[in-house]
This record gives C-alpha cells, structure tokens and sequence, in this order.
C-alpha cells in the first residue's frame, strides 16, 4: 500500500512503481527506491508512505495507491505480472511498454497512457488524455498486444499506430482516433472525425455515427458481425481505408441501427 | 571580413552583402550605409528587415544588465546579473532553457551545455511554431529542396497555408516565382503560382490560381488530392468546399510540371490535424515523384529557427523539447514542450534567449513565467524582459556578432559583424559561456 503523501510541482518520474521492482524487497527497501523529481534524485519513502508487504514474486504482489496522483508519471512501466489498483488519478505515461499483469485506475490517466503496450490490461475507470495506447515518438509501430478500457472519454489519437491488442473507448474519443493503425482492435463508443486516418489494416469500431475521411468507402452492411474475435450487436456499415495510402486493408464498422 | 568600429569613422560608410536575420529567408544581400556608428541608410532589405537595421542602433536597445529589486529593475553590474543568473539556474529543479530562434547556433550550442550541466530542459520556438511540421517529417520523411533549386527550376509554386507576401516579404521575388532562374529564363512568365488558403490573402491576390478551402479541412482536402493523383476514385462531389473539378486541375497540374514545389505555413501545421495535415502534403509530394520532382518545404519564420532543429539534432538527437533531468536526452513534445510544461506548472526556473514567449504563449503559461525566476537575454524590453528577475543585454546576430544561422531550407549561412555591439556584451554567446563557466563553479 502506498499513500501518497505529497507530490512535487515539477512532477514525479516512478517507473519503480511496479510489481515486477516490489516483488521480493522490505517495505525499507521499497521506501528507498530511486525517483526524480525534476533533476533531483529523491526517495520513494519522501513522496508515499509505504505500508504492508511485497509478494516474492511479482504475480502475487499487489500494489494499491490510495489517493490520486496526477503528478506521478511513468507508474507501472514495464511491469510484466501483478496488479496496481490507484484509487483516484495518475500522470503521464501510466502502464507505458507493459508486457503484463492489471493495472485499474479509479479516476482518469494523463497523455501517453499504454504507450507501446506489449500485453496485459489497462483499466481506467475516468478519462484519458491524449496519445491512449501510442506509439513513442518517432516509432511507428504502436502497442503490439495487451488490453485498455477507458470507460470514461479519450483525446486525441487514441491507438495511433495500433499494431496489435484490443482499446476500448466507452464514451467518446477525440479527432484522428487510430490514426496510421496496423492491426488490432479499436472500439469508441463515438467518435470525433477522421477515424482511422492513413490507417493500413485492423478494425475500428464506433458505435454511433460519425463523419468519415473521403478515402473510406462503404462495402457492406453486416448484422451482428464477429470482429478480431468481438461479436458486436446490431447492424453496422463496413468502410474500407484508408484508401489514400497503398495496399490498405484496414475496416471501420460504423453502427447504425 | 568584418568592419570594426565604424563609430570612429567621420564619413559614410557603405557594407554590402549584410545578413538579415530576422525571417527564414535569411537574405544576405542587404546594403547598409551606416555614419558615425548609427545606421542610416538600408537597402534591398523588406520593411522587416529595414526596421530590424534601424532599431539595432537606434535608442530603444537595451544596453545594461537589470536585476529586479522590490519589483522594479535597477541597473546591475554584468558580473553580478551573470552571478544571479547562474545561482537562478543551478538553484531549480527544472529550469528551462527556451527561445534560441534568433540568435546564433554557436550560442545555441553553448545553451544546450548548460541544459545537459544543470539537468535541465531546452526547447525552442519551434515547440510553439511548426512543431507538428517536425513531428509530421519524423514520422513520413521530407522530400525536400534548397531554395536555389526552386529558383532555378521549379516552374509550379505553392503556397499552402501561407501568406509569404506579409510574413516572407523578399520569398516570391528571391527564391520562388519572380527571379530569372537557369532553367526559368523568364522569371515569372516559367512558373505557375498557386495558392491554397481558407482567406483570399495578398499573396492569393497575385497568384494563377487560389483555390479556397473551408477552414480546418485541409486533411479532407489534401487526402483526395492524394487519391486523385494515384488515380483512385472519390466520390464526394466537393471536398472542403473546393469542388472535385477544382481538385482534378489542381492533380493534373501537379502531376504535369516538371518542377513543383509546396511551401506550407502555419495554416497547414496549425490548423486542426496539425501534424497529420502536415504528414498528408508530405505523401502527397511523395507519390508525386512517381509522376514529376516534387519537393515540400516549411515555411520557417525566424532567422535561425531552423538552425536550432539542426543544433539540437546533432547534439542531442532531438530537434526541439529535451529534457535533460536524468542525465541523459529524453524527448516527448506533449511533455517535454513549452507550452506543456508552463501550463503544468513543472518548471521552476526559465531562461529565454532570442524569442519573446512573455508576448506570444498562452495566457496560462505566461502566468507560469510570472511566478517563477526568469532570465531574459535580449536586444530590447519586450513583454518577456517585463517578467523577469534578470535581464541580461544580447547582440544582434549579423550585424554586432558573427555566427551561423541555417536559412528556412537548412542551407547554413555565415553572418557577419559589421558594427560594434551597442549593448556592453560582445555577443549571446559571450554572455551564455559566462553563465555556463559560473554554474560550473557553482557546481564545483
């Protein structure tokens, strides 16, 4: 258990935050563990207080946050097995290059949440900022497997350059939503225009209307179709795309009735 | 070569071939006439440029170091202003080192010293300019072209998002439509102008064709542009507002000129889509080089804007938005930006150089800037020397120091002194060394 004490204005980079560096260490060890506020190298124990015990192994290691955390950036990064329940709120970079385990946040993630995720699952119970499940900058190939459910809404870009795996938006996401996506599964419960921008393959699917780029075009109407392994009800209108780019493959399905 | 100290000359003085660095047309065949120290007379130079000259030895200029006491400045010594700026800048645990675009990539280098010494963050105007441009041309690549090469060869020109004839003054008559080049022997008369803007602009005034798009759906248009030049069939009648018919002439010219050309402006990289507008221009000049040569081309606003992207490219891998704090390059625009980190509240400590954020970031950033130390090195007061606890004078590249700036096509220029600094620094680089050399002292 880890409680919050304060959090630094100049934000707090804790990739340690994880069940895979907990595992095995004394609630001492844990307290000590490296964290940057800013530039200066600074204490765990300064920030939470820590309380409980780590697991041995990083599967049977349970992390729980009680408060928000907006300032925390980079929690859970990497983390291979185990779970970290936050009870409010986190900063950037939230479960970023994760290979497995759970992650729920009660309250909403910042930007960058599930940046290249690899596998395991991603739950926020609020909203998420932009760039929801993306690439690192420069890449483009995104997150490769794993599961994220917002059930709150999502910015800009939510699985820019998806390349694997499942996101799911429940209430509605912003502008460009699966922009340059390779494969895997985007559902948005709605979503703002240019869906699927220069994507070459995979499925989005929104359910409810929305304004699609002149480059999709409609092929079929499906009732109740399995997608990526997903039955969906209802009836929905299949799109092709991205067509301004070459040899695209990519579907949106866009719910109708 | 360099003219010394023509304040002791009596007579007139004529320098030719000056620099003038404030846009990223870098144009360096100004005349100046200059008379006891003081510019009187500036030819070839745009009214811009002509201004720069006559303000650079005029009375506005800030000649001393100022350090805020009890809310108002007093004049400082220069070693105690630099003494304070260094404390300011070892003191933070998130300093940011910002501005850069209107000075010399020698200052620029001694800057991101200091970012890597102190831990520090560095991001330039570019952070709050054609950003999306940089991350549109990492992300798709830049078939690009020197200017030279547009001069002499392009016979299509256009301008999207742009009105070069306002912020690029000298653009159309030095580099891209009006003058004689080796394969447009007729100037103007070779080459075709076209304009893409959501408002008929001066420069849409002059253009062969202006093709008006309704504001905010570049992407849509530029996307069918795409289709149409790979031959795909669209279906929308309009797109944008500009109809298909518009649109096939506007592919068919693209596809037919011999050399074509597209400068985009912040319309294109700061409307919405931002990025990814900027990425569909890029394909769209791509798969145009199936058909002809096609080159894209942003149009970068200040002197050196462009050279700070190369610096920091060369130095740290990143050309804009790095952070330092862990010792090591770390680059994520959203973080890692200006913008960001202000209105989060991050940073604690900023120096700024060659750009005036205090006038043009937001307000809630601004706000940031005011709550926090601030150190200004600049040529006169602006809103961003109003802010701050110590103002240190700079002087102006290529005309009171030499130095390089890379001109908006990343072709390096050298620019000269040609008079004596006005303020009692030599140069920007001279003053960040001093700050460098005191925060190493500082750090032992």
């Amino acid at each position: 258990m880890l409680e919050p004490v304060s959090q630094p204005e100049c934000g707090l980079v804790a990739e340690v935050v994880s069940c895979d560096v907990f595992a095995g260490r004394s609630r001492k060890e844990i307290e000590e563990l490296e964290v940057y506020a800013g530039n200066r190298r600074r204490k765990l124990g300064d920030f939470f207080s820590v309380s409980g015990s780590a697991a041995d192994s990083p599967e049977e290691t349970r992390i729980v946050i009680a408060g928000s955390v907006e300032r925390t950036k980079w929690i859970g990064r990497g983390m291979s097995a185990g779970e970290i329940v936050v009870e409010g709120s986190t900063g950037m970079y939230t479960g970023a290059w994760m290979k497995g385990g759970r992650i729920v946040v009660k309250g909403s993630v910042d930007s960058f949440a599930g940046m290249m995720m690899d596998g395991g699952e991603l739950v926020v119970q609020g909203d998420a900022g932009d760039y929801l499940g993306c690439a690192y900058r420069g890449e483009w190939r995104g997150m490769r497997g794993g599961s994220i459910v917002v059930h709150g809404n999502a910015g800009s870009e939510a699985g820019h350059c998806l390349s694997g795996g499942r996101v799911t938006v429940k209430g509605r996401a912003e502008s460009f939503a699966g922009v340059r996506m390779h494969s895997g599964l985007l559902v948005l419960g709605s979503a703002e225009r240019r869906v699927g921008a220069q994507m070459t393959g995979g499925s989005i699917v929104v359910l409810a209307e929305t304004e699609l780029l002149p480059s999709f075009e409609l092929i079929e109407r499906v009732t109740s179709p399995e997608i990526e392994g997903v039955r969906f009800e209802g009836v929905f209108e299949v799109y092709a795309g991205d067509l301004a780019e070459r040899n695209a493959k990519g579907r949106v399905y866009v719910k109708v009735e | 070569m360099s003219l010394q100290a023509p304040e002791r000359l009596e007579e007139r003085v004529v320098v030719r071939d000056v620099g003038c660095t404030v846009c990223g047309c870098l144009c360096d065949d100004i005349e100046l006439e200059i008379e006891g120290g003081r510019i009187v007379q500036v030819r070839h130079a745009c009214a811009m440029g002509t201004a720069k000259f006559l303000h650079a030895t005029g009375d506005s200029r800030l000649r001393h170091a100022l350090i805020r006491e009890d809310g108002s400045f007093r004049r400082a010594e220069l070693q105690e202003a630099l003494d304070r700026a260094a404390e300011i800048l070892v003191d933070a645990s998130r300093p940011l080192l910002f501005g850069w675009s209107e000075t010399s990539c020698e200052a620029l280098r001694v800057g991101i010293k200091i970012a890597e010494e102190i831990g520090g963050l560095i991001d330039n105007c570019s952070s709050i300019c054609h950003s999306p441009s940089i991350l549109a041309l990492q992300s798709t690549g830049l078939p690009a072209c020197t200017l030279g090469e547009v001069k002499n060869r392009a016979d299509l020109v256009i301008y999207w998002g742009a009105n070069p004839l306002a912020s690029h003054p000298r653009h159309l008559s030095r580099y891209s439509t009006f003058p004689r080049g080796y394969f447009r022997e007729r100037g103007k008369s070779d080459r075709t102008l076209v304009v893409v803007d959501v408002r008929r602009s001066e420069t849409a005034r002059i253009a062969d064709r202006f093709i008006q798009v309704k504001p905010n759906s570049d992407y849509e248009v530029l996307t069918v542009l795409r289709m149409l030049v790979r031959e795909i069939k669209v279906k929308a009648e309009r797109t944008g507002g500009v109809s298909m018919e518009e649109l096939k002439e506007l592919a068919e010219m693209m596809k037919s000129c011999s050399f074509g050309v597209l400068f985009f402006g912040l319309g294109l990289a700061s409307s919405s889509g931002k990025s990814w507008n900027v990425s569909a221009a890029i394909k769209l000049a791509a798969d145009l080089n199936e058909h002809t040569k096609f080159a894209v081309l942003p149009m970068r606003g200040h002197c050196n804007v462009a050279g700070t992207n190369q610096v920091l490219g060369w130095q740290t891998g990143f050309p804009y938005a790095v952070d330092f704090s862990r010792g090591y390059a770390w680059y994520s625009p959203g973080e890692t930006s200006v913008v960001d980190l202000l209105a989060r509240g991050e940073v604690d400590a900023m120096l700024v150089i060659g750009a005036d954020p205090g006038a043009h970031l937001p307000r809630k950033a601004v706000e940031r800037m005011a709550e926090i130390p601030l150190i200004a090195i600049d040529i006169s007061h602006t809103p961003t020397t109003m802010l701050a606890d110590v103002v240190l004078p700079g002087a102006v590249v290529g005309l009171e120091s030499a130095g390089t700036c890379y001109r908006m096509d990343d072709v390096p220029v050298h620019v000269r002194q040609v008079i004596s600094p006005a303020s009692e620094v030599p140069s920007d680089e001279w003053v960040l060394e001093q700050i460098y050399r005191r925060i190493r002292r500082l750090r032992g």
